[in-house]
């Protein structure tokens, strides 16, 4: 299995434990990654509401960058990945608009044949892919006796043909459920966590935070399982300034299901970026799965 | 005799005019085909004036072939070939042209459809040089029906049938007639019992001397054709000898094995190993249910046997085929719920207190498990609250795109039974209030008044997510309510799915065996959709009911008496007209090879043992031309469709081709 790896911008920072993760799941897993040379930035949600020829010039680049003999490229950022797929399928289906695109990536001596490669997310990739067994053979640290929630978020969950329920996905319920933890049929797994709300009227963000946060708590929940930079950053970073705003006191960690499988696999979790976290995971994790990790 | 062809293009008002210059075709083709002695277009043929001027050409004109440039032969065929038989010339000399559905329908471009029409008008004018004249055959009508699916539409056609004076073989699947309809409370707008009007015909069916019933049983095989249809029945085991049981009912009564019942009671209630669906059951004999029946599992048990006063258990009962020989066919097979699980936003299967429409059917049943009493699942707490969502698996691009037309009333009618029966507030989520039918509305306006709320929104999720404490522990329902340009959130007890009508699992399987097509959405396709909506494609074979398309109970009873009255009018003609269009064996040069034997679709080859021939069956035959391209010897002609006619066709539509070459 051999894919073109976009990590984005958000992993090379705050998202940086998605990426560690990313590579030592992968490894275990017989996923080669080969990370594009030279990728550029996706332009995140608010340049398609610019100027979508530029926005989508911007990706293309990505995509008229990855090798002719690779055919598949992954991206574990729920907005990379959207909009990664979202050009490639806005230049097959349009395709004068396509041409545009490519007189711009012509600029840069560049060219993208629309279609040509599968944009695919991390979670798609190890549950339809590699499958159940090979995941369930990788497992030495069951995560037994931990109550997890999936959390999906918005962007991933999108009508794209992924093979789930764009309303109520239940790939990651799968996977945690593979690795032997409790997962909580959490309801609000595929509602907005806010995105960059946060920067522009933060009462409106931490209600949707908190919304998420509560519920994950009402069901008992040790920790959350994310699978998107923003919804990490929004649920962790924002914790205790939502704590503050509403006078709760939630303790939940939130951790990518790529740290989990990690765990679960018996990485070090020090390689799997534990500890990058603002709400620490160790001591529900040491509690839980009893012992040291280390 | 030299060829005198009468070609006549239809304007069909602008319906072909519009993208043909019709002028053009017919000045064209008067010039250059050969043996075109008139050539004329005209607003409407198909109107008397149309067809006039075509029967006084070939009276004056001794036209010995018809050409019509018109719409498809499934609309005028027999119109245009009946103006021939008036004026004198075969029926069979007459050809259509379909210049609308081939042509100015599905074109914008005029001068391509222009060009596209002569090619076609071309093409049939060779092939009607070569047409032979043909006498239409006459088969008499077997005074048998059979109707499939004992629902109310299929009740309604048998007893139509039966009433008649005419014989009905009866085929339902499940162990007792009466379909949906008998698991429902009451029936919209008039709230009577449903039950109560449905049992008496279901009785009048077991009684009648006219009608074979056949339940437990499906539709195996359908071979022949109008008039003379042989069926197969397999008569699933009961393990009961259907002679010696009276339906007492005791085996029932002592079986120790409860079963939760998910096709009569919806899931909602039990029954025994050993059962009749409910007390009503025509027939009353029980069946037993061999994958829960400890006695097949497990081998020990064996009450009912024992206790039986008649000795009708029968446990090495197998099942059955039947033979039938039938005139006609009524399918009239039904429909299924939606799957409410295929929408998970809304929490059917994961929330406990989320139902479906049929579920509560069967809550508000006073035959029903908790003997109508609207209680939650613990078994005994009132709801405080009802939603209703419309929609569940209708009007939704991601599960079926159509109204499904009942569910509406459906709504309304569970909505007055729990403002009736309890104190709960009740909440329509719906898109549309849709009340089409006589006395829907008023029903519509009377709940108005009755008190029930109505939010206009589809309804976005279903959840128990909890956001403001008067949520906990209640369902929530959200929605965008369009009215109000606002979201809501109704937080409530009780949550019913109002699931769409979806086609039978094996209705496209079904369809196919007695030769009907389906639509996209998977419903039984009638010959017209306004003219002639109980018929079907294939002669004998009609239509009732929701496996045509989603209806309520007076529509499925209409169209069961519909069904019934098209198939008594073929019955009391006696015979039934078929098209000449068969296939016939060479035998002077048949090698007896009977590679067509197995081929044909129909059984309509036979093979004399005598003479080492094959030999078509022309009464069988339905001229669909298999035998003919698998001849080797090539001595097998399709009437009205041999290699000549057909090669003509093909020369004719390829005419400016030929010239370019020449050119």
């Amino acid at each position: 299995m051999k894919f073109a790896y976009y990590p984005g911008c958000s992993l090379e920072r705050n998202a940086a434990a998605y990426d560690h993760s990313v590579r030592e799941v992968s490894d275990l897993l017989g996923i080669k990654l080969q990370e594009i040379d030279d990728w550029n930035c996706c332009g995140a949600t608010e340049y398609f509401s610019q100027n979508e020829l530029a926005a989508c010039a911007v990706i293309a680049r990505n995509l008229a960058l990855v090798e002719p003999q690779t055919d598949q490229i992954v991206a574990p950022c729920a907005a990379c990945y959207l909009n990664l797929a979202k050009t490639d399928k806005l230049m097959v289906d349009h395709p004068e608009f396509g041409k545009e695109v490519n007189q711009c990536l012509a600029a840069g001596g560049l060219k993208y044949e629309p279609g040509r490669v599968t944009v695919r997310h991390m979670l798609d990739v190890i549950v339809d892919d590699v499958g159940e067994t090979a995941v369930r053979d990788k497992v030495v640290r069951p995560l037994a006796g931990l109550r997890v929630a999936p959390y999906y978020g918005c962007q991933v969950v999108r009508p794209i043909d992924n093979n789930d329920n764009p309303e109520y996905p239940m790939k990651m319920d799968h996977l945690l459920s593979w690795l032997g933890a409790e997962v909580v049929d959490y309801p609000v797994k595929a509602h907005c966590c806010g995105g960059h709300l946060t920067q522009i009227s933060e009462p409106q963000a931490f209600e949707l935070i908190r919304r998420l946060l509560q519920n994950a708590q009402d069901y008992n929940t040790d920790m959350i399982i994310c699978m998107c930079p923003m919804c990490q950053l929004n649920l962790d970073g924002y914790q205790s300034r939502v704590n503050g705003f509403f006078g709760t006191e939630f303790k939940l960690p939130i951790m990518y299901f790529t740290q989990m499988l990690g765990i679960a696999f018996g990485i070090d979790p020090q390689k799997l970026g534990f500890g990058k976290e603002l709400v620490t995971a160790m001591p529900v994790l040491e509690a839980k799965l009893g012992g040291q990790l280390v | 005799m030299a060829d005198k062809i009468g070609i006549y293009v239809c304007h069909c008002g602008s319906n072909i005019a519009g993208t043909i210059d019709v002028e053009e075709v017919a000045r064209w083709a008067g010039k250059n085909i050969e043996g075109v002695v008139v050539s004329r277009d005209y607003k409407f043929m198909c109107s008397s004036l149309g067809q006039q001027m075509i029967e006084d050409d070939i009276r004056k004109e001794g036209l010995t072939g018809v050409v019509v440039g018109a719409c498809s032969p499934h609309l005028h065929e027999k119109t245009f070939r009946n103006a021939c038989k008036r004026a004198g010339l075969n029926p069979f000399l007459c050809q259509m042209t379909n210049l609308r559905e081939h042509v100015s329908w599905v074109n914008s471009d005029k001068a391509a459809g222009t060009k596209k029409a002569k090619a076609l008008i071309f093409a049939s004018a060779e092939r009607v040089k070569r047409q032979k004249p043909l006498e239409p055959m006459e088969v008499e009508v077997n005074p048998a029906t059979l109707v499939v699916g004992g629902g109310i539409a299929g009740l309604q056609a048998t007893l139509e049938l039966a009433d008649a004076g005419y014989p009905v073989y009866l085929v339902e699947r499940e162990p007792s007639i009466g379909g949906h309809m008998a698991q429902f409370d009451k029936t919209f707008p008039t709230l009577d019992c449903s039950a109560c009007i449905l049992t008496p015909k279901m009785s009048e069916v077991g009684q009648h001397e006219n009608v074979t019933l056949l339940t437990y049983s499906e539709l195996e095989e359908v071979s022949g054709s109008v008039g003379n249809f042989k069926v197969k029945i397999r008569k699933k085991a009961r393990y009961i000898d259907y002679d010696k049981c009276t339906g007492c009912g005791i085996c029932t009564e002592k079986c120790p094995r409860k079963v939760i019942d998910d096709v009569f009671e919806a899931g909602m209630g039990y029954r025994k190993a050993i059962y009749s669906p409910f007390p009503q059951a025509v027939p009353r004999i029980p069946v037993i249910d061999t994958e829960n029946c400890t006695w097949f599992t497990r081998g020990k048990c064996q009450v009912c046997s024992k206790v039986c006063p008649t000795d009708a258990v029968d446990y090495d009962q197998k099942d059955e085929t039947v033979e039938l020989n039938v005139g006609n066919i009524i399918m009239a097979t039904g429909w299924k719920l939606f799957d409410c699980k295929r929408v998970p936003q809304y929490g059917f299967g994961r929330l406990a207190n989320v139902y479906t429409s049929m579920e509560f059917e069967r809550l508000c049943n006073a035959a029903g498990p908790t003997s109508g009493k609207i209680v939650m699942r613990d078994g005994k707490t009132e709801p405080k609250s009802v939603a209703i969502v419309h929609c569940v698996g209708s009007r939704d691009v991601t599960s079926n795109p159509y109204c499904s037309g009942v569910c509406c009333m459906a709504a309304l009618k569970f909505g007055h039974l729990v403002l009736e029966k309890t104190k709960a507030e009740v909440y329509s989520f719906y898109i549309d209030m849709r009340t089409p039918m006589k006395e829907y509305e008023e029903f519509y306006q009377r709940l108005l008044g009755e008190g029930m709320h109505f939010i206009r929104g589809k309804v976005a999720e279903v959840t128990d997510a909890a956001r403001r404490p008067e949520e906990h522990g209640k369902l929530i329902v959200q929605a965008e309510d369009t009215l109000l340009g606002k979201q809501r959130r109704i937080p409530v007890d009780m949550v019913i799915l109002m699931g769409g009508l979806e086609p039978q699992a094996d209705a496209k399987e079904l369809g196919i065996k007695c030769g009907l097509s389906c639509s996209m959405a998977g419903w039984y396709t009638e010959r017209h959709p306004k003219l002639d909506p109980v018929a079907t494609m294939t002669d004998g074979v009609f239509v009732a009911g929701v496996c045509q398309g989603p209806k309520d109970i007076p529509a499925s009873v209409a169209q069961g008496a519909a069904a019934a009255a098209r198939v008594a009018g073929m019955i009391a003609k006696g015979i039934v007209t078929i098209e000449p269009i068969v296939a016939s064996i060479d035998e002077e040069n048949c090698s007896g090879c009977r590679i067509c034997n197995d081929l044909c679709p129909f059984n309509a080859i036979e093979y004399d043992e005598e003479k080492k021939v094959s030999r078509v069956i022309t009464a069988l035959c339905k001229g669909c031309g298999t035998c003919v391209a698998a001849c080797p010897a090539g001595v097998i002609t399709g009437a009205h469709f041999n290699n000549e006619q057909i090669f003509a066709e093909i020369d004719g539509i390829l005419w400016d081709a030929r010239e370019e070459a020449t050119v």
